[in-house]
């Protein structure tokens, strides 16, 4: 095993060759904010909230998915950085259709949780009030697309930990939506076992249990842990 | 000692924010002694007055009658507090904003999804004519201070108003900004 030595906010700290910048951080118990990323399945880098600043680099990276190095200096929590983040989250409320007063989520929310620790008072930028759908043909699930953020969570730990590949993007830009199968109604797609983890994966209220109301559906994210994490450390039989 | 001016706006809202302020229970009897309530849903005044203090508005902006009022507000009043979900972002009220034009939600709402007397309400003068969007107040006018929640509970709606009574004027931050 290779040893790493590199210092974040000023702090002496080691890591492990293979460890990225996010990994190293927790384990020093640095709280970097996060949004795509989901302890157990792949990292893709995609909602910029990790981004970190590292000596002699002007570009922020994402501290999801790069690696550490030897003598880095990394910031985590520079006022660009927290200026940026909040511009995130405003963009994504913006984007969609975040109601939370009404939402099954109000209360359990990652976004929520986000908005507060940003400091987001208000959103500046121009509402989208874009035209979404929901999909309620899942006899035990639903989703509603107005408070997607696109991280594909739901995405990847179908693929990686249940492997049925239920989910998938499609569309660019401004209509870039998830799909079940061959973008028909979940109820239909014969790929879902009805296993859940894409619920439990969800960090919005957008993947909801059929039946819950305003404030009722909060993620068990720690049934999710317990199957992605026994996986990592190998506990699984394999055949 | 000169009382500071208070008013309160009602826009578009279901006055929740207002039944939220009125949950201050006892301390409301330690703000009248603070404050001179010029203007409220809660108090029969018709006019707006000139050089209110703070001012605290409920609801997005959603008609013409809460343009014209909410412009006079601001410039009327020193401090201008955006009082929960609604008038920060639009909330339930901007609910109607992706369905499209006011025709064509009307028209969902008033025709195709009543059940008695379907019929959209058209009384020129007396029902304010609705516009486009539905916006938060500040996209229409500056705002002082933001105060989140669906609504505001008292504790947040206190802790508000004992810092600007101490003329702090600063955002808030942490729990006390929490959407919904
Ligand atoms: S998904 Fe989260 S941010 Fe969006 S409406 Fe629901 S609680 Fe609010
Ligand atoms: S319930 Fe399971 S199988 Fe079905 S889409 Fe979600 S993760 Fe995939
Ligand atoms: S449905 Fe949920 S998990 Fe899937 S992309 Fe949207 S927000 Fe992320
Ligand atoms: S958590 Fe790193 S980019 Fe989303």
């Amino acid at each position: 095993m290779v040893v790493k030595t590199l210092t974040i906010n000023d702090r002496l700290i080691s890591a492990r060759e293979s460890e990225t910048i996010l990994e190293a951080a927790r384990d020093a118990d640095i709280h970097i904010p996060t949004l795509c990323h989901l302890e157990g399945v792949s990292d893709i880098g995609a909602c910029r909230l990790c981004l970190v600043e590292i000596a002699g680099s002007s570009q922020l990276q994402p501290a999801c998915v790069t690696k550490v190095a030897e003598g880095m200096e990394i910031q985590t929590n520079s006022e660009r950085l927290q200026k940026y983040r909040r511009m995130i989250i405003e963009m994504l409320f913006a984007e969609g259709n975040h109601i939370c007063a009404v939402c099954v989520a109000n209360g359990n929310c990652e976004l929520q949780d986000l908005a507060v620790e940003m400091g987001m008072d208000s959103v500046s930028l121009t509402y989208q009030f874009p035209q979404r759908t929901v999909d309620l043909s899942h006899e035990r699930f639903g989703i509603d697309h107005n408070r997607c953020v696109l991280c594909t969570r739901c995405v990847r730990v179908c693929d990686e930990i249940e492997g049925a590949h239920t989910w998938d993007m499609a569309g660019r830009g401004h209509s870039s939506h998830v799909i079940t199968d061959l973008n028909q109604p979940w109820g239909t797609a014969d790929s879902c076992t009805s296993c859940g983890k894409c619920l439990m994966a969800c960090p919005t209220g957008a993947i909801f249990s059929q039946g819950s109301t305003v404030g009722e559906m909060s993620k068990e994210r720690s049934k999710l842990e317990f199957i992605t994490i026994a996986r990592k450390k190998g506990e699984w039989v394999s055949r | 000692m000169n009382k500071l001016k208070l008013a309160t706006v009602w826009l578009g809202g279901c006055s929740g924010c207002h039944m939220s302020f009125l949950d201050l229970d006892e301390w409301l009897i330690d703000l009248a002694a603070k404050v001179e309530l010029v203007y409220s849903p809660l108090a029969d005044i018709k006019e707006y007055p000139e050089g209110v203090d703070l001012v605290l508005v409920e609801g997005a902006v959603a008609n013409e009658d809460n343009l014209e009022l909410i412009k006079k507000v601001r410039d009327r009043s020193s401090i201008l507090v955006s009082f929960g979900d609604c008038a920060v972002t639009g909330n339930v009220t901007a609910m109607r904003n992706p369905v499209g034009e006011p025709e064509s939600f009307l028209q969902r709402c008033y025709l195709e999804a009543a059940d008695i007397q379907n019929q959209i309400p058209h009384e020129p003068g007396i029902v304010p004519t609705l516009l486009d969007r539905v916006l938060p107040v500040h996209h229409i006018v500056d705002v002082d201070v933001y105060l989140p929640g669906c609504p505001p509970n008292a504790d947040r709606i206190r802790a508000a108003l004992e810092m600007l009574l101490r003329g702090e004027v600063s955002r808030l931050t942490g729990e006390s900004i929490r959407f919904g």
